[in-house]
C-alpha cells in the first residue's frame, strides 16, 4: 500500500518522497514509542528488566549462579556477545550439581516474545504455564530483558488504577 | 521514490520531513508513529494538497512490506 501512495504523491508533484517499507510493524516490534488509543497499554518492552543477569555458553554454571543470585534473580539468560538469546537457566537449572558449564545446564532455544506484546497477554501466559518470567527480545533476537510475572501484574494494576482515577475525575 | 529504514526515517523527521500513515483511519486512531498524520490511500488525491507541504520531504508508511 505505501509504495502506491509514494508513487501517487510523486505524480501529484511532491519531489522528495520516501517509503518506510518495513512499516508500522517494524517500528512497534522494535519497542519504539507510538501515539493513539493503544499507546498507553503497557508492553513487554516497557516492563522487561534491562538489568537481567546474563551469561555465556562457556562459563561455569557456578559462576552464572553466583552472579544471578547476587543480583537478586533466580534466572539467568544465556546470550552471545551481541545479546542474542541462546538459552535460559531457570531456578532448577541454576541449582544443578556438579562442575557443569552453562551450555550443559541450560534450556536451549527458549520461547521469546517481542517488545510490543501487551503485558497483559504475557501475564496470562505466565500464569497459565506457571512461569516466573519470560525473555523479551528484539526482532533480531537480542535480549531486551526478562519480564517478571509480578512486574507484569503490577503494570496492569497501575493501568487499572490510573483508569479508575480518570473515571472518578470525570464523575467529579 | 526511495525506500528507507527506521534510522533514516528518524533522521529525516528530525530534519523536518512530513510523516504520513496511509492505512485506514481506524488503524491510525489505534496506533501510529509519533507525529504522523493520517491520509488513507484512497484519500490521497483529495487531501495531499491541503495537508502536505510540497516543499518538504514526505515519508509514507503502512503496516508492513508488500
Amino acid at each position: 500500500m505505501s509504495p502506491r501512495a509514494a508513487w501517487r504523491l510523486e505524480s501529484l508533484g511532491f519531489r522528495e518522497v520516501y517509503d518506510y517499507a518495513a512499516g508500522k510493524q517494524d517500528w512497534i516490534t522494535a519497542g519504539l514509542p507510538t501515539e493513539g488509543e493503544l499507546a498507553e497499554v503497557p508492553r513487554a518492552g516497557d516492563v522487561a528488566d534491562p538489568d537481567t543477569p546474563t551469561c555465556r555458553l562457556d562459563e561455569r554454571l557456578a559462576d552464572a549462579r553466583e552472579r544471578a543470585r547476587a543480583a537478586g534473580w533466580d534466572s539467568c539468560v544465556v546470550v552471545t556477545e551481541t545479546r542474542v538469546v541462546l538459552g535460559l537457566l531457570r531456578s532448577r537449572d541454576l541449582e544443578k550439581e556438579g562442575d557443569l558449564s552453562v551450555e550443559e545446564a541450560m534450556r536451549p532455544g527458549p520461547s521469546t516474545f517481542r517488545p510490543n506484546v501487551p503485558v497483559a497477554t504475557l501475564a496470562d501466559l505466565m500464569r497459565e504455564h506457571g512461569l516466573p518470567n519470560v525473555p523479551v527480545t528484539t526482532p533480531d533476537g537480542a535480549l531486551v530483558g526478562l519480564l517478571r510475572r509480578e512486574d507484569a501484574e503490577r503494570a496492569i494494576a497501575e493501568l487499572h488504577a490510573h483508569h479508575e482515577e480518570g473515571d472518578h475525575e470525570h464523575e467529579g | 521514490m526511495r525506500i528507507i529504514d527506521r534510522d533514516e526515517l528518524r533522521r529525516l523527521v528530525d530534519e523536518g520531513a512530513q510523516l504520513v500513515e496511509v492505512l485506514p483511519q481506524e488503524e491510525y486512531d489505534e496506533e501510529h508513529l509519533p507525529g504522523a498524520i493520517a491520509i488513507p490511500l484512497r484519500r490521497i488525491d483529495a487531501e495531499a494538497g491541503e495537508k502536505l507541504d510540497p516543499s518538504r520531504p514526505v515519508i509514507v508508511y503502512c503496516w508492513d512490506p508488500p
